[in-house]
């Protein structure tokens, strides 16, 4: 690696992350886990298994529109959905600095009941464990989650020209309510982080269509860094429309102000669905009223993205190569 | 016809123009280059030294804007002196580096202002709630500079020639229209003030087009929704009295005349530089580094050596690489 210490921005889900991911991964690689999806695919005596992985560190704790709770069911819900797969159970496991307040557990507590009822999978199983101060940041939850794979086709990290690119509905809210918390900006405004299961919409797309290829949820670093992984991986070009992609008033105006790309903020209740054209309009209609066909898979410019803008030009869609700054005036 | 060749005067336009791809549906007639309008990138090396300097005194909190976090100074950024476990705080606004100066009355809070009159007339106002709230701990280092003059360097300079402007909304918004008409007038240069959508720029690029063909050289303004002939009249006043124009060191342009904002004598007390014993050695730009040259419209980000080879916004030489309305993060970010 070209940094001798790990910086925050090898966390942001851009190209120093890639780095360290490989970094990491080479040491034990093998056929499963070289597929870099959000949960890998294991197969149990012909039974076909979707198992992942994650951890949640978000600050501050709670809010608008979230809580870690909340995020960290819905994170591992839809990880193992993006496999295809139906979700069947997940784990929690808490990691506490010592001066947490009681009530502030209790409240990801219920939080974490809710989301569970409303994806409907059960926690089944957890571990407790509390470091002195400072040792951790009030609390991080790891999570795992299993799922069943009854889907025909083999959804995985490939997409294929000519595949059209759904999104489920307006980008960019969970990160910038997050920076809107966080920052104590104080602007007035009603962004909500997204922070929703995805469960049920995935499995009706897998009903609607038999030729999907990919499906991901944009969350570190935006619907930008998820394409241009795909592209990445599947050795194929990728033209978004600029127009087409969803976003709120409020948000495009706030981040007007902050001088940040909606496009490279994190979302925590958003898939992009890659499905062969012929079936596309089946599946965003599957998926609901506020799916769009954002764009389409090329077999020109390989491994790149282009954006068509309002004004009718194309530019390049490029991978976040540190993080976003906010700009002066 | 020749060769028409308009500057975008302000990077939030630079970056602007970079998202919409603007340039790729020009015609060949027409060429836009980023001017001296970025914050970070115009700021001299020897002010981002002092800040980084400032930030080495013990019981020191710096506060600045993120742009600032990644320039490079001498030997390190603010943000590599922050994670040697320095205490340098991001803040959006300067009243959010009181609120830190308020609650940490042990330490000297020093806020690094820089950008243009968007930026400095809220800086002025922070600096008078100090005095009028008694806060004896907060300080201003003024890197603050005026964009008026800048224009007169870019127009006079030998080593380009600029047919048009595109001028900057938001510091429009504060000085009106009355620098521009004289700079159009005096220096037979038509300028247009801008607002950030990709149809604000193309309008103002086909004003400016017209008048050059008419040889009008008038101060127009597109972006009325924002922007008065007068402007904000309580902000400049605001200014006024907290800060005295001063000659300033632009990166690249050197000095121009009258072109920056220190603070004046009955603010004294909030001034960083007069409050801290600041030593810095006489500092160059990186080697090789042309920032100075990209700002001035003389050359393109692509034409420096350094560009995509040992400059890249991961490894930033220079401050236009660094900021997000830098020209050389926007080519490297969106291509041409």
């Amino acid at each position: 690696m070209e940094n001798k210490t790990v910086t925050l921005a090898h966390g942001n889900g851009g190209r120093l992350m890639h780095e360290l991911v490989d970094a990491l991964r080479l040491k034990f690689s093998n056929k499963i886990l070289d597929e870099l999806t959000d949960a890998a695919e294991i197969n149990l005596k012909g039974k076909r298994i979707a198992f992942s992985a994650d951890s949640y560190v978000v600050k501050p704790l709670f809010f608008p529109g979230g809580d870690i709770g909340k995020l960290s069911v819905f994170g591992t819900v839809n990880d193992i959905s993006m496999k295809g797969a139906v979700p069947v159970c997940i784990s929690l496991s808490f990691i506490i600095e010592e001066g947490l307040p009681v009530k502030d557990l209790e409240k990801i507590a219920d939080s974490i009941s809710y989301a569970a009822k409303k994806s409907k999978v059960p926690v089944v199983t957890g571990d407790i464990k509390v470091v002195e101060k400072n040792a951790a940041d009030k609390i991080f939850i790891n999570t795992s989650g299993v799922g069943v794979i009854n889907y025909k086709g083999r959804i995985g990290a490939k997409a294929n020209p000519g595949d059209a690119i759904i999104i489920n509905g307006p980008i960019a809210e969970h990160g910038l309510s997050i920076l809107n918390a966080r920052e104590n900006l104080k602007f007035y405004s009603n962004i909500k982080s997204d922070c929703n299961n995805l469960n049920f919409e995935t499995e009706r797309c897998l009903k609607a269509s038999s030729r999907i290829s990919v499906m991901r949820d944009p969350t570190r670093g935006g619907v930008a860094t998820a394409l241009n992984e795909i592209a990445a991986a599947s050795g194929i070009g990728i033209e978004i429309d600029e127009q087409a992609i969803p976003i709120k008033p409020a948000v495009k105006k706030l981040c007007d102000v902050l001088g940040l790309d909606p496009l490279y903020i994190a979302n925590e209740g958003k898939f992009l669905c890659f499905v062969n054209n012929k079936d596309a309009k089946k599946v965003r209609k599957a998926i609901g009223a506020n799916a769009r066909i954002i764009g389409r898979v090329v077999s020109a410019h390989k491994k790149e993205v282009y954006l068509k803008t309002k004004i009718g030009a194309n530019r390049i869609l490029p991978t976040l190569e540190v993080d976003q700054l906010p700009r002066i005036c | 016809m020749n060769k028409i060749k308009l500057m975008e005067v302000c990077g939030t336009h630079t970056m602007a123009i970079a998202k919409s791809g603007i340039k790729a549906i020009l015609p060949e007639s027409v060429e836009l280059v980023s001017g001296p309008g970025c914050p970070v990138c115009v700021t001299s090396q020897s002010d981002i030294d002092k800040a980084i300097a400032v930030s080495g005194i013990k019981d020191v909190i710096i506060a600045t804007f993120g742009d600032m976090m990644r320039v490079p100074g001498e030997k390190e950024s603010l943000a590599q002196a922050k994670s040697r476990g320095k205490d340098i705080r991001m803040v959006y606004s300067c009243m959010d580096a009181l609120s830190i100066a308020k609650d940490n009355p042990k330490k000297r809070i020093v806020f690094i202002g820089v950008g243009f009159e968007t930026t400095s007339p809220t800086v002025a106002a922070t600096i008078m709630e100090a005095k009028r709230q008694k806060i004896n701990n907060f300080f201003v280092l003024s890197c603050f500079k005026l964009i008026p003059p800048a224009l007169y360097a870019v127009s006079n300079s030998d080593k380009v020639k600029i047919d048009g402007f595109i001028c900057p909304g938001h510091v429009s918004v504060i000085i009106g229209t009355g620098p521009y008409e004289k700079f159009a007038a005096c220096c037979k240069k038509p300028c247009v003030i801008a607002g950030f959508e990709d149809t604000d720029i193309l309008v103002s690029i086909k004003r400016l087009v017209e008048m050059i063909k008419a040889r009008s050289y008038k101060a127009e303004i597109e972006y009325k929704r924002a922007v008065t002939k007068n402007g904000n009249t309580k902000a400049r006043k605001i200014l006024a009295s907290v800060f005295d124009v001063a000659p300033g060191q632009w990166r690249g342009i050197g000095i121009i005349e009258k072109s920056a904002l220190k603070i004046n004598k009955r603010y004294a007390s909030f001034d960083a530089e007069k409050e801290f014993d600041i030593k810095i050695s006489a500092t160059l730009p990186k080697k090789g580094c042309m920032c100075g040259e990209v700002i001035q419209g003389i050359i393109y980000p692509n034409e420096c050596k350094l560009f995509k080879r040992t400059c890249t916004p991961r490894n930033p030489k220079g401050p236009c690489m660094v900021s997000s309305e830098g020209a050389c993060a926007a080519y490297y970010r969106y291509g041409k």
